[in-house]
């Protein structure tokens, strides 16, 4: 220890007087002893060029504080960007939970040691699958487009196919996930990804081009959403599970949980599998930090037997308590290596203790108004936009929480537009501008429960002097 | 000198805490929304109106009906039938760390919780000036030319290896041909299983007299289909390879790429760097090296870097900075695409930064030569007790931060398990310890790894509870094999749950099972 040094408040044992009788017992007389296994020429040797230490937390508190204070959050400003990661409401409560020094900093338990952290995981998967209308649900994977993707491998492998049809309005995001998922052509187990045309007036999958597509042979699955990534709802969608099933491939569906309220769910209409992300039950965005994916199916042994992933099963105990334990932990990468299913890691387990406060505290109730709240504000500030001179709104209705918003009529591009409110402390929509060339000077506008009635207005009156200008 | 050890009188609470989906009582909220607004209906219709018939839904979840305070305590009460941490933790493999306080504080508040990533960037310079920093550090402690934080843990990190093999070989119209990655039987599963996920074949290399395989072995695997070589060094048993080098040349000469896995970087740090040693790319995991929370497994960070030859390929989006301002841009040429959404878990980049310059280039490399310490402190106490024996007993010397132990002796004597020893040990307040990835190359195996952040009290009274456990295994085995005693709950039963008619992982299908067997 250099001279000066004191020791570290992390490190419990470098208090110089504890190393030296720890030295000592091991008869040594430098810790540079214990590192004979590593060649000298491995060795680096000079010291890393590193700031110096902010072991005060005052000063480290100080110096992010300093950082982090250049950002500028949603909270600050009036945020209406959605599109993969979305702003809604967590309940204080979620936050109180997962910041529980039990769930917050350990790895991994045992059936013995961490009961309780079990049950909630297994409280995630059994409300979500009440919310989803099915009964196998996973423990949670990293993100809704690594969901998808591990789906997508699943129904390769059931049905012994090699493409999968996409809808053309998809994430640019989540589908860039999913392609690395589907591996590229010169691999032996690539999937094709084909896209599947929209009704251009609707949004919606146009059902003659997937009927087109889907006969074509060899489809392993249908993926697609509801809502779709403008905010459409897929009103056909018992119609297009329907039609998977009959040319033998499977309807894989990728859903926002927090519509389900007042949406049909997914089991209801001929899902086969169902994913989406965990982020809107109870997660802030962090950044795009806060995601989480979600898996779910019929509770079949064909399915089951392709997860990939880790699934929490309701057990006993020899005294007939509740309990828990992993089921069919031999398919996964930890019991098989490369002979598993896909792989398996560190997830977003944290967030599934989040999801489980989420559900339980909203209830049924919750689902439904919060799911009011949001469908209706959504429409409401698709009224107000509409109205402003230059800006179109193709599907005044048909959407959940997101809607597409046209600035060709303004004769200023959506960049413009959204730096000028910028300036006005309003994050204006994503802007889609090139992403699907066919929508325009377009920007896809996200509604929730945090927009009052009065921020939708406040908006409307910006748009309509940004754009007047 | 040591102080005499007393075994605590713990106990796990209790609660008996029924299922959620049992609890609350129908008609009672837990949470308002502001619905059922008139102006609202009258400027839009109602919501039903808005939803179109084909899709509404017609019967309401069965979701559980509970007012606030029952949810708060009904997870409080879980949290507490979780040992999580509060006793000794010393899961070997994953690092357990402190996680310091202040930045859990930081990062929760809206500054990072409550970023959207598709804000201007005018917006985000804290995080993006967060994210640039930090790759700098890490660029320092590996020799790398550039980092990515996307990969959402270390598996990701090691599938985004993957991903950019492949991009890197069809680069070079060679990946049709370069369908192999070669790996070794104790590096993490995760390296295989990516590799195959992605579509390679996997060669894996068994271990050799000296712990590690041999120079011959990896010789016999590489040829010129050979596109990767996936490794860790130190492996899992505490055992540094002294030939990584040669082992780089050849995969290299051969055309592969050098992938390090530092999931075991914690002995390690500002020792070696993996940049001097050979290797084309490596990982770090925030959540464990780097004092990041691990939430029970995730959010997590496998941060990956890679040297000027493979950053064509990295995922985007990556931070750039023009001596001003910090921007976003979508990834380079040869860019993947995405391994994962957005720029990874950001809030996580955070805390890894704030824990890397609260420790300092000194705090760190005092880190890895306590985590040594411990781990070779920790040795001789544990092999000193009864039935325990270490992996590759015929090697002599000092293992790095972690050592590979064996039960398979009291195994033997006493027909107790390790997975029964270690129900045995949660009962005096210690944390389920870690056994070892599959396979196992040692029987009963367990792995413990001491790491800095655990007195030396923690450790001594570690060690003494094995010790105790292993004395009621040779007086009184049944103790041990019916544990735990003094838990939220006794040992699960026989009933494999991998039956259909058994497994239920959700409560309706438990229900369901449940009739079925007419219970």
């Amino acid at each position: 220890m250099p001279a000066g040094q004191r020791p570290h408040p992390f490190m419990p044992n470098s208090v110089p007087a504890i190393k030296q009788e720890l030295m000592r017992s091991l008869s040594i007389g430098s810790i540079e002893e214990l590192f004979a296994q590593i060649p000298a020429d491995h060795r680096l040797r000079e010291p890393l060029q590193f700031p110096p230490a902010l072991s005060a937390e005052s000063e480290l508190s100080r110096h992010m504080l300093g950082i982090l204070g250049k950002n500028k959050s949603c909270e600050e400003a009036l945020s209406f960007l959605g599109g993969g990661c979305w702003q809604h409401h967590v309940p204080a409560i979620c936050d109180e939970i997962i910041r529980r020094s039990e769930f917050l900093t350990p790895v991994w338990g045992t059936a013995a040691s961490d009961l309780g952290r079990n049950q909630a995981w297994f409280e995630f998967t059994s409300q979500l699958g009440e919310l989803l209308d099915l009964d196998l649900v996973a423990l949670p994977v990293y993100s809704w487009g690594c969901a998808a993707g591990h789906a997508i491998r699943m129904a390769a492998r059931l049905t012994k196919r090699a493409r999968v049809l996409i809808p053309h309005y998809l994430d640019p995001e989540r589908r860039s996930v999913v392609a690395n998922y589907c591996e590229p052509p010169q691999m032996p187990s690539h999937i094709a990804m084909i896209e599947v045309a929209s009704d251009p007036g609707t949004r919606q999958l146009d059902l003659e081009d997937l009927r087109s597509k889907l006969f074509g042979g060899d489809v392993a699955a249908v993926y697609f959403e509801n809502p779709g990534y403008l905010g459409q709802i897929e009103s056909q969608a018992a119609e297009i599970c329907a039609m998977a099933r009959a040319a033998g491939a499977q309807a894989i569906v990728g859903v926002d949980p927090v519509s389900l309220g007042i949406l049909a769910p997914p089991g209801s209409y001929g899902a086969d599998i169902v994913v989406g992300s965990i982020q809107p039950l109870g997660i802030h965005m962090n950044c795009g930090g806060g995601l989480g994916g979600f898996i779910a199916s019929r509770d079949e042994p064909r399915y089951a037997y392709e997860y990939p992933t880790l699934l929490i099963s309701m057990a006993q105990s020899t005294r007939g308590e509740y309990g828990f334990g992993m089921a069919l932990m031999h398919q996964c990468s930890y019991g098989s290596r490369e002979e598993g299913k896909d792989w398996t890691g560190n997830s977003t387990y944290l967030w599934a203790i989040a999801s489980a406060v989420y559900m339980s505290v909203l209830g049924p109730e919750g689902f439904r108004e919060l799911g009011e709240t949001i469908i209706q504000r959504a429409h409401y500030c698709a009224k107000l936009l509409a109205d402003v001179d230059g800006i179109t709104i193709a599907r005044p209705t048909g959407f959940f929480k997101e809607f597409v918003v046209n600035f060709d009529g303004t004769g200023k591009t959506v960049a413009q537009i959204n730096a000028a409110l910028l300036e006005r402390n309003i994050f204006g929509g994503l802007d889609l501008t090139g992403v699907f060339p066919e929508l325009g000077n377009s920007a896809l506008y996200c509604v929730t429960e945090v927009h009052a009635v009065d921020d939708l207005k406040h908006l409307a009156r910006n748009i309509a002097e940004v754009c007047a200008r | 000198m040591n102080k005499p050890i007393h075994l605590r009188r713990y106990h796990a609470p209790v609660w008996d805490e029924p299922i959620v989906m049992e609890m609350g009582a129908p008609g009672r909220r837990g949470f308002h929304y502001p619905a059922g607004d008139a102006t609202m209906d009258a400027a839009v219709g109602t919501a039903a109106d808005l939803v179109p018939q084909s899709l509404r839904r017609r019967h309401a979840p069965a979701l559980p009906e509970m007012s606030e305070p029952d949810v708060l305590r009904h997870y409080l009460h879980l949290s507490q039938e979780t040992l999580g941490m509060m006793g000794i933790s010393l899961f070997g493999t994953c690092t357990m760390k402190y996680n310091p306080r202040l930045t859990e504080g930081l990062a929760a508040r809206p500054f990072v919780a409550e970023l959207h990533p598709n804000q201007d960037p005018t917006t985000l310079q804290g995080v993006l000036e967060i994210i640039y920093k930090f790759d700098r550090l890490l660029r320092e402690l590996s020799g790398m030319d550039q980092f990515t934080f996307q990969p959402a843990g270390g598996a990701d990190a090691a599938y985004t290896q993957a991903c950019i093999t492949r991009a890197y070989h069809a680069a070079r119209g060679q990946l049709e041909q370069r369908n192999q990655v070669v790996t070794s039987i104790q590096s993490h599963p995760c390296n295989p299983a990516t590799a195959a996920a992605a579509g390679f074949e996997v060669v894996t290399l068994p271990l050799g007299e000296q712990g590690y395989p041999s120079l011959e072995a990896l010789k016999a695997a590489v040829s010129s289909r050979t596109a990767a070589l996936m490794i860790n060094n130190p492996d899992d048993m505490g055992i540094y390879n002294p030939q990584i080098k040669q082992w780089v040349q050849i995969v290299h000469d051969a055309g592969g790429l050098c992938f390090y896995d530092h999931a075991n970087f914690n002995g390690v740090m500002s020792k070696i760097r993996a940049r001097e040693l050979g290797f084309d790319a490596c990982m770090f995991m925030l959540h464990k090296t780097f004092g990041v929370a691990k939430g029970g497994g995730g959010p997590a960070v496998g941060a990956y870097g890679c040297t000027a030859q493979l950053v064509p390929f990295l995922p985007g989006p990556l931070v750039t900075f023009d001596g001003t301002r910090y921007g976003i841009s979508d990834g380079a040429l040869h860019s993947i695409g995405r391994v994962r959404e957005y720029w990874g878990n950001v809030q996580q980049v955070v805390k890894a930064y704030a824990w890397t310059r609260a420790m300092g280039a000194e705090g760190i490399a005092e880190a890895s030569d306590i985590s040594v310490l411990m781990n070779n402190y920790m040795e001789r106490g544990l092999l000193s007790i009864r039935g325990v024996t270490r992996s590759h007993p015929q090697l002599d010397g000092w293992r790095i931060e972690m050592t590979r132990y064996s039960l398979g002796q009291l195994y033997e004597d006493t027909g107790v398990s390790v997975a029964d020893v270690q129900n045995r040990m949660v009962d005096f307040g210690i944390d389920a310890f870690w056994m070892s990835h599959e396979p196992w190359v040692v029987p009963q195996p367990f792995t413990p790894e001491a790491g800095e952040m655990w007195s030396r009290e923690d450790i001594d009274y570690w060690i003494a509870v094995l010790r105790q456990v292993s004395d009621e295994a040779y007086s009184d085995p049944q103790i041990v094999k019916t544990a735990p005693h003094n838990q939220s709950i006794h040992k699960l039963g026989p009933e494999s749950l991998d039956e259909p008619e058994r497994w239920a992982m959700t409560w309706r299908a438990f229900q369901r099972k449940r009739a079925a067997m007419g219970k």
